[in-house]
């Protein structure tokens, strides 16, 4: 701190927690929504903030299903975490792996068409999924992939965003190394592996964060690829629960299914923090 | 950008082995749709499917002809300099309020992170239920301070809708890296501006907002990208492009044109068209990182 400013300080806590009120209000008001019946909730208005008892209910229902006190029909939403947690592991670690060899290669060595792959690898950086949807969709449906964990993941792990990384970290990597590395007798995936691979570890884990939650928060490609509701992610189960999204949409069921589809990523968040914001302040920059 | 490693390794299939996956998953998941993009753009198929015919900029000129997508380009122009130009301001205000605070710091930081996590879609159905006109709690809010809210009829409502929900999702990565850059300003010049007399507005405007430049011209790029391709979900969780299409930005647009109409050459067109803007904005950005690194 330059000077003590006292009521400067003050006003600074005020507008941040300002702002962090802001942000929690949803998030609370979801976890107090699943505490209550679905007819306390629409049949007051607005709705009461006092927390009721029937949290446990909620989130049974949600996770496994079944016939509802207004006689809908619930989907469970477990399997479709399943679903959410094996394509967000696949989309972090596949992306990770196939990035870590191909800056290895395009660092290390010298070899026809290096730049020119390069640059190929490098225009996708930015072109997300959502602008070609359909040539992709059609794609993945003429390779057979539709309802598949091949068709879930594999279009979205074709970016260039972690190679661009590690190569601008492979880079500061210092040359000594190798030299050392070489007069040891290593060959390139001795190096790779002993001494690249455990130099990498903080890149990686700041990756593992950014790609879990992009892997896990996928909603436009999922709801193109798959027809079948045991291959939906949670993400898009909850939307097709909302329905309506009126008086007759059950929403302490919806509210709980949100509260499981946010508690994965915000976990990885909050526990890998500290990797996760100098990873992405980093990578971006 | 430009430097190079000196020392190598050498191998005349090694490297071609490692950039293997990587090259198959990348020319069969993206060049090969853009080429398809670009090919049906210039073709138009009848609505089976069975025969196509080349038509040249037909679909283009149809595509630019067409006062819906017009309508729609000037949709999403409004809906990103929205949620650009508030997310900004306010992520701005909270880094540099935060950054004054030694105790607690850890605290706010935590929780200001939070929405990154959350899914665009789940931002969507958390807004529909505290917007929904005859049960949410902010529209009942509203309602006693005599605004009759009702985002279903009114477009005006629909957009205030989205942007808040993108806003309120994109503040995190904003506050981020605003905070890295605000702490990155050297405290030896905000020191020396104090000793000479400049309070706490005059040192914000005249030391650290002009170092956090090139940050905010960054994360306005972000901004616009993320507002024009990743709101997709809260779009489609809370207004579905309604009323009408008042809120369908392109994206959304593309996605109602091909899946649900269609129309395979306009939407192709339609993806062509998004994809010279990301690669605009692509370049953009680059000129700026070059720019940096010599800054």
């Amino acid at each position: 701190m330059i000077e003590r400013r006292p009521l400067a300080t003050f006003l600074s806590h005020l507008i941040v927690l300002a702002g962090v009120l802001i942000v929690a209000f949803p998030v609370v008001l979801a976890l107090v929504a699943t505490t209550q019946t679905s007819e306390q909730i629409v049949q007051n208005f607005p709705m009461s903030m006092v927390p009721g008892d029937n949290l446990w209910a909620s989130f049974h229902q949600a996770l496994f299903g079944g016939q509802t006190a207004k006689g809908n029909t619930l989907p469970a939403v477990a399997p479709m975490l399943w679903v959410s947690l094996v394509s967000a592991v696949i989309i972090s670690f596949g992306k990770i792996a196939i990035s870590l060899l191909s800056a290895f290669a395009i660092v290390y060595f010298r070899f026809p068409f290096r730049n020119l792959i390069f640059w190929m690898i490098f225009i996708t950086l930015m072109l997300p999924v959502e602008v070609r949807i359909l040539p992709t969709y059609a794609v993945v449906s003429s390779l057979g992939m539709l309802d598949t964990y091949a068709g879930l993941t594999l279009p979205l792990i074709a970016s260039a965003t972690a190679t661009f990384l590690f190569r601008q970290f492979f880079l500061t990597v210092p040359d000594e190394l190798v030299e050392a590395a070489r007069m040891d007798g290593a060959g390139p995936m001795r190096f790779f592996l002993d001494i690249l691979l455990p130099l990498s570890r903080t890149s990686i884990a700041a990756l593992f964060v950014i790609q879990f939650i992009y892997g896990w928060n996928q909603y436009l490609w999922p709801l193109l690829v798959t027809t079948t509701e045991d291959m939906y992610p949670i993400v898009m189960g909850i939307r097709r629960l909302m329905a309506g999204g009126d008086a007759s949409t059950e929403w302490n069921v919806v509210m709980a299914t949100a509260i499981l589809a946010m508690l994965p990523p915000a976990l990885v968040v909050i526990l890998m923090q500290k990797w996760f914001v100098k990873g992405l302040v980093d990578t971006e920059k | 950008m430009t430097f190079e490693k000196r020392v190598r390794f050498r191998s005349s299939w090694l490297p071609w082995a490692l950039v293997a996956p990587q090259l198959l998953v990348v020319v069969l998941f993206f060049f090969w749709p853009a080429g398809q993009a670009l090919l049906e753009s210039v073709y138009e198929s009848d609505a089976f499917g069975m025969s196509s015919t080349f038509v040249g900029l037909d679909n283009f000129k149809r595509l630019f002809a067409d006062e819906t997508y017009l309508q729609s380009f000037w949709t999403t122009a409004i809906f990103s300099i929205w949620v650009a130009g508030c997310g900004l301001t306010i992520a701005l205000l909270l880094a540099v309020m935060a950054d004054r605070i030694v105790h607690g710091g850890l605290f706010y930081k935590t929780s200001l992170i939070v929405p990154y996590a959350i899914a665009p879609a789940v931002v969507g159905v958390l807004w529909v239920f505290m917007f929904t006109p005859s049960m949410g709690v902010v529209s009942h809010a509203l309602k006693q301070a005599g605004v009759d809210w009702n985002h279903l009829l009114n477009s005006t409502h629909a957009m205030t809708l989205i942007v808040t929900a993108a806003v309120w999702k994109q503040i995190s990565y904003n506050f981020l890296f605003f905070l890295a850059a605000l702490q990155s300003v050297p405290k030896s010049l905000l020191e020396a501006a104090a000793i000479d007399g400049a309070g706490p507005w005059m040192r914000f405007w005249t030391i650290q907002l002009p170092l956090i430049t090139p940050t905010a011209f960054f994360l306005l790029v972000v901004n616009i990208v993320y507002a024009f391709f990743d709101t997709f979900a809260i779009i489609d969780a809370t207004t579905s492009g309604g009323p009408g299409k008042d809120t369908a930005i392109l994206v959304y647009k593309v996605y109602q044109d091909g899946f649900k109409a269609m129309d395979l050459g306009g939407s192709a067109a339609q993806s062509v068209v998004l994809m010279a803007i990301v690669i605009a904005l692509t370049v953009l950005q680059f000129r700026y990182i070059e720019k940096r690194v010599n800054y």
